[in-house]
């Protein structure tokens, strides 16, 4: 029988810190919040629901309690994560090469090297800044103590849609949320992809179909989400 | 009948590794369009030391494009303009008359600038030395074939083989990382029954290695596998995580 020689597992945190387990982290919790803005953009297109759909859906969303602020946390966490490993990894491509070129040029296919690979830490900042703003304009902003609300079933609940219709007609909202979608876009249009090669899911045959479904994914949901605000700055009553 | 040209080459000379380096400007002129791109360097150097000056420093050996001694960054791309080809390789008649090509050395922490356009790339032959090796049984030599191996199994593992250890793919890598170099060796030796013993080891210890010498951690560019003279395909990574998970969780 051929000996086996005993396998010292790595320490997890040995483990975590490694250039794989840093891939693995930030797939996995890109993953997590990729997840998240694809429900958060068919939340947005209830909008055009008819009646209160949009009013009733973020109601619904709110009164689920413990379980929304069980996601929240994951999705913080999540977040926290991927940032700082975000930050740490092109950190350490700047001091991987101290001296770039002169002349630098990508070689083209197969390389999968773009403009959205190549920009990933600047999309993710404009992403994280932009998050905190529309946090506090949406989530945090003016509710039902605001006079935001109506009622539904003999209930007041919060009337969101006349919030986003109010901060939609204001072109500074309207074109940066536009703006900074596009930019989601670019970071899912490596990201989706990129995550499943992280997580090494992706063989030679599987790579180039799922590298073509992450552009078209990517495309979607910035569409889905760019969708709204220009329907209320252009054709909203 | 080869066409005479001229090419303007622009190359990184550095006279040290801490010394201040730059890029210098050169004519060279009757160059034959069949010559290599190594032997206008030749030309170049021969003009060098007929002048009394010190030839620019290159790495070549086999010239043959097989044993991974040759690389530069030429016109910006690891290797140059051309598909699966290391530079020794690269033909003149893929230039025009006039051209200007700008030569430097493969770029990384890791790699530190021996002379001009020399690196040193010792830092593959560690990750090697940390786990790129299989257990063999000691006696006389086995009989040929005496170790059945799945056919899909070979062609695989000897795809993941064919790398030569160039280091084109942390040159081109924008972030420096040597994942496609390491992912190649992992990915070879897993296919292989020979490779089992120290399947697990293997692999925590040649990404240990890795991130010890100083490479980047690869952000999934692909640009690796365009830059390969040997078309190693990026999913030597993907499996390499794999392997990575198996050890910690198998």
């Amino acid at each position: 029988m051929t000996p086996r020689i005993k396998h010292d597992k790595p320490g997890l945190r040995s483990a975590l810190s490694s250039s794989v387990g840093k891939k693995v982290l930030t797939g996995v919790t890109g993953f997590a919040w990729a997840g998240f803005v694809i429900l958060h953009m068919a939340g947005n297109l209830s909008y055009f629901g008819a009646g209160e759909a949009y009013n009733e859906y973020a109601h619904k969303l709110l009164s689920t309690g413990p379980l929304l602020y069980a996601v929240e946390i994951v999705l913080l966490i999540c977040l926290v994560i991927h940032a700082i490993l975000g930050v740490n990894i092109y950190l350490g491509k700047r001091r991987a090469r101290k001296q770039s070129y002169d002349t630098y040029r990508s070689a083209g296919r197969p390389g999968l090297q773009s403009p959205s690979s190549r920009t990933m830490i600047l999309t993710g900042v404009v992403l994280l800044v932009f998050l905190a703003i529309h946090l506090k304009s949406f989530k945090f902003g003016p509710g039902i103590a605001e006079g935001y609300s109506l009622l539904v079933d003999g209930e007041p609940i919060r009337d969101l849609k006349r919030l986003v219709t109010e901060k939609f007609r204001h072109p500074i909202y309207a074109f940066g949320y536009t703006g900074v979608m596009v930019l989601l876009g670019f970071h899912l249009r490596h990201g989706v992809w990129s995550a499943l090669q992280s997580l090494g899911a992706m063989n030679r045959r599987l790579t180039p179909l799922i590298y073509g479904i992450a552009a078209l994914l990517a495309v979607g949901i910035a569409a889905g989400f760019i969708v709204l605000p220009l329907y209320i700055y252009f054709f909203a009553p | 009948m080869s066409q005479a040209m001229t090419i303007h080459l622009k190359v990184w000379r550095q006279s040290g590794p801490d010394a201040k380096g730059k890029l210098v400007d050169y004519r060279l002129e009757d160059l034959n369009e069949d010559m290599s791109f190594l032997e206008a360097l030749d030309v170049l150097n021969e003009e060098l030391i007929k002048k009394g000056e010190d030839p620019v420093e290159f790495d070549n050996d086999c010239r043959e494009g097989i044993c991974g001694s040759c690389g530069l960054m030429v016109g910006g791309i690891a290797h140059g303009p051309m598909k699966a080809t290391a530079v020794c390789q690269l033909h003149m008649r893929h230039y025009k008359d006039g051209d200007t090509i700008v030569v430097e050395p493969f770029r990384a922490t890791a790699f530190p600038i021996i002379k001009d356009l020399v690196v040193d790339r010792s830092a593959f032959d560690r990750i090697i030395a940390a786990g790129g090796y299989v257990s063999v049984d000691t006696g006389g030599a086995p009989d040929a074939n005496s170790l059945p191996i799945p056919k899909e199994h070979v062609d695989e593992a000897f795809d993941f083989a064919t790398c030569i250890g160039c280091g084109a793919c942390v040159a081109s890598c924008p972030n420096a990382s040597a994942s496609l170099f390491t992912g190649a060796k992992v990915t070879h030796l897993a296919h292989l029954p020979q490779g089992q013993v120290e399947r697990k080891e293997r692999v925590v210890r040649m990404v240990e290695q890795m991130k010890a010498e100083g490479f980047g951690d690869c952000s999934n560019h692909g640009e690796c596998e365009a830059v390969c003279p040997k078309q190693i395909s990026i999913a030597a990574i993907a499996k390499m995580r794999r392997e990575y998970l198996r050890a910690l969780f198998g």
